[in-house]
């Protein structure tokens, strides 16, 4: 098999750059690095692209906060309620993190204002910043408030996903929590541990085929200034990543680096998992069951038969609702890290791992992760697909005031999946079953040694998972 | 072998068709009943009600829809003549969790959940199986 080094046309490219850039990189996986390629190398290096499709995504946001605020009642002609949530929503889970892990961080306009505000200039740092500039308080830090946020998002998604108004201020209030944060303290610190979706595709980004990494160490441990943290709005030492999951992808680090020693690696899928990880933070694995119980949620909400689930989804702070709020939270924070826990603890026990309790739990927690995505990519099939014709819609009439922008082009035409879009889940969250054995099956190694079987709980516990997608899904 | 269990034909029930009629209410995001059982062959009849605003029900997969104004009632049918799960799901914008409001047709056993029910074991042991390489 070629290795992906080895594609002549990319090893004819860098010939004539003697950098750290262009020296032969060894080890067991495979990684082209796409910022040798001279037209990719011009788009990063440049900050104007960036800043330009940031100022559009910057200029749809707003458009979309005025539209749910001020036109159409009624969802489904609302250009705000289409585009975040059947639009963005599906982009964000099929394209961008599957293929870029955070990229769309690097392009979200949430934060860009209080970037802004805290550098005191667009393209680059003015004399006057504004902020306070305060560390973000050590007993916040993980992603318990990122679960939180997701946690919230489910308990209210029935009315924020249809109600345009809902919707409209949850962005906005997003947007004004963004800057005030940027205003008090130091960074990112609004998308590192507030943002639902940062925590959403931080954690998947760690199966994405793309990374920041530092090429030569002994370059970086030389090099005394540290520019590219000095230039990385998220305070991250790319020297230090062990996996994508923090790093936004924005790309100053390689622009700043005065070494050309950062190098935007294409890599194989999943390269960050099966790896024994040396911390214990059950943060990270809280947060990827909380994704594990809203896909379930979500798909009996929004694709099950069950009307009376949806109308308690909906009649916020009615009797059912409480009832599905009781439900919801239960089966995130009681059922799922409950059963979780056991399967951990049970695979330990019986095979008398002496590893501790609180490491197990985080790292078993990376084979829950393709296991999510794709179960969430497997509902959104069912869920945004068919879907897809309100889209042209919202194009032709934003507001849902009557206008027809395309003309007389037919909107209300549905997308024909029924056929083949049960067929593509099944074999979607087939695909997350076998990556995530694969996973644990790796992690449960012992050094080199043979697996010790520590895992066939987890294992047990993600088929579990698989067998009530397929029921929720296809059943 | 994945392939084979996904697409190798099964052999359906032998039942003789028969006229099913289904009274469906439809009312703010809800079908009910909402899940609808038949052999197939069946020749359906949909009976659909609306008891609030003004309703509608299109099938997936078998091209079929129907709209009933407040209080009336519109009449479908057709020959079940595709085993499988099809949603139905409303035509008509009725509130704001209308693109969600749906149903399900049963028709004859749900072969895809079987196969996909197999499937799950095989893809479990072949990550296993890839894992410990």
């Amino acid at each position: 098999m070629t290795r992906l080094q080895e594609i002549p046309w990319l090893e004819k490219l860098t010939k004539d750059t003697p950098t750290a850039q262009s020296r032969p990189r060894s080890g067991p996986i495979a990684r082209v690095n796409l910022y040798r390629i001279p037209l990719v190398r011009s788009l990063l290096e440049s900050k104007w692209p960036q800043l330009l499709i940031r100022i559009l995504t910057l200029s749809g946001f707003v458009f979309i906060i005025a539209a749910g605020l001020f036109g159409s009642l009624v969802g489904s002609h609302n250009f705000a309620i289409i585009i975040v949530w059947i639009a963005w929503w599906t982009a964000l889970k099929l394209v961008f993190i599957p293929f870029g892990g955070r990229s769309w961080c690097s392009v979200c306009p949430i934060p860009l204002p209080g970037d802004w505000l805290q550098q005191g200039g667009i393209l680059e740092p003015g004399k006057r910043r504004f902020g306070l500039n305060l560390r973000w308080p050590k007993r916040l830090k993980g992603s318990w408030m990122q679960s939180g946020g997701f946690l919230l998002i489910g308990l209210f998604s029935a009315l924020t996903l249809t109600a345009p108004q809902v919707t409209g201020w949850v962005l906005l209030g997003l947007f004004g929590l963004a800057i005030g944060l940027s205003l008090v303290f130091e960074r990112r610190a609004f998308c590192t541990y507030i943002c639902p979706i940062g925590g959403f595709s931080g954690m998947y980004a760690q199966t994405s085929p793309v990374e920041v990494r530092v090429i030569e160490k002994e370059i970086y441990a030389k090099h005394e200034v540290k520019s590219c943290y000095q230039a990385c709005p998220w305070g991250l030492y790319p020297v230090a990543f062990r996996d994508s999951s923090a790093c936004g992808l924005c790309m100053e680090c390689l622009r700043a680096c005065p070494n050309d020693n950062l190098a935007l690696n294409l890599r194989p899928f999943g390269t960050d998992l099966g790896r024994e990880k040396t911390s214990s933070r059950v943060d990270e694995a809280f947060l990827a069951l909380v994704m594990l119980g809203s896909v379930m949620a979500f798909a009996a909400i929004f694709t099950g038969p069950w009307g009376w689930l949806k109308s308690a989804a909906f009649e916020i702070g009615s009797l059912p609702w409480v009832g599905y709020a009781s439900g919801y939270l239960a089966l995130n924070l009681i059922i799922l890290p409950a059963l979780y826990l056991l399967a951990v603890w049970a695979g330990q026990k019986f095979t008398g791992t002496k590893l501790p309790l609180r490491r197990a739990i985080a790292i078993q927690a990376q084979a829950l992760l393709p296991l999510g995505l794709m179960a969430w990519i497997a509902f959104t099939v069912s869920f945004a697909f068919p879907k897809l014709n309100y889209v042209l819609g919202v194009l032709n009439d934003p507001f849902g005031w009557g206008w027809h922008i395309l003309g007389g082009i037919d909107t209300s035409r549905m997308v024909p999946v029924a056929g083949i879009s049960s067929l593509i889940q099944v074999m979607l969250v087939l695909i997350g079953l076998y990556w995530s054995a694969r996973v644990s099956q790796k992690l449960s190694a012992d050094k080199g040694k043979p697996a010790p079987r520590t895992n066939i709980p987890v294992l047990a516990f993600s088929m579990t998972f698989t067998l009530v997608m397929f029921w929720l899904l296809i059943g | 072998m994945g392939l084979i269990v996904l697409f190798v034909p099964l052999r359906a029930g032998a039942t003789e068709p028969t006229e099913r009629t289904f009274q469906i209410n439809a009312q703010r995001f809800e079908y009910s009943p909402a899940i609808l059982k038949v052999n197939q062959g069946d020749r359906v009849t949909i009976e659909l009600t609306a008891t609030d605003v003004v309703q509608g029900l299109a099938i997936d997969g078998y091209n079929l829809e129907t709209s009933a104004d407040p209080g009336q009632t519109s009449r479908l049918t057709f020959v079940a003549d595709r085993q499988g799960t099809y949603r139905f799901h409303c035509t008509v914008t009725c509130g704001n969790m209308h693109p969600f409001m749906t149903g399900k047709l049963e028709v004859g056993q749900n072969s895809l959940l079987w196969r996909a029910i197999a499937l799950t074991g095989l893809a479990l042991v072949a990550g296993v199986w890839k894992g410990r390489k």
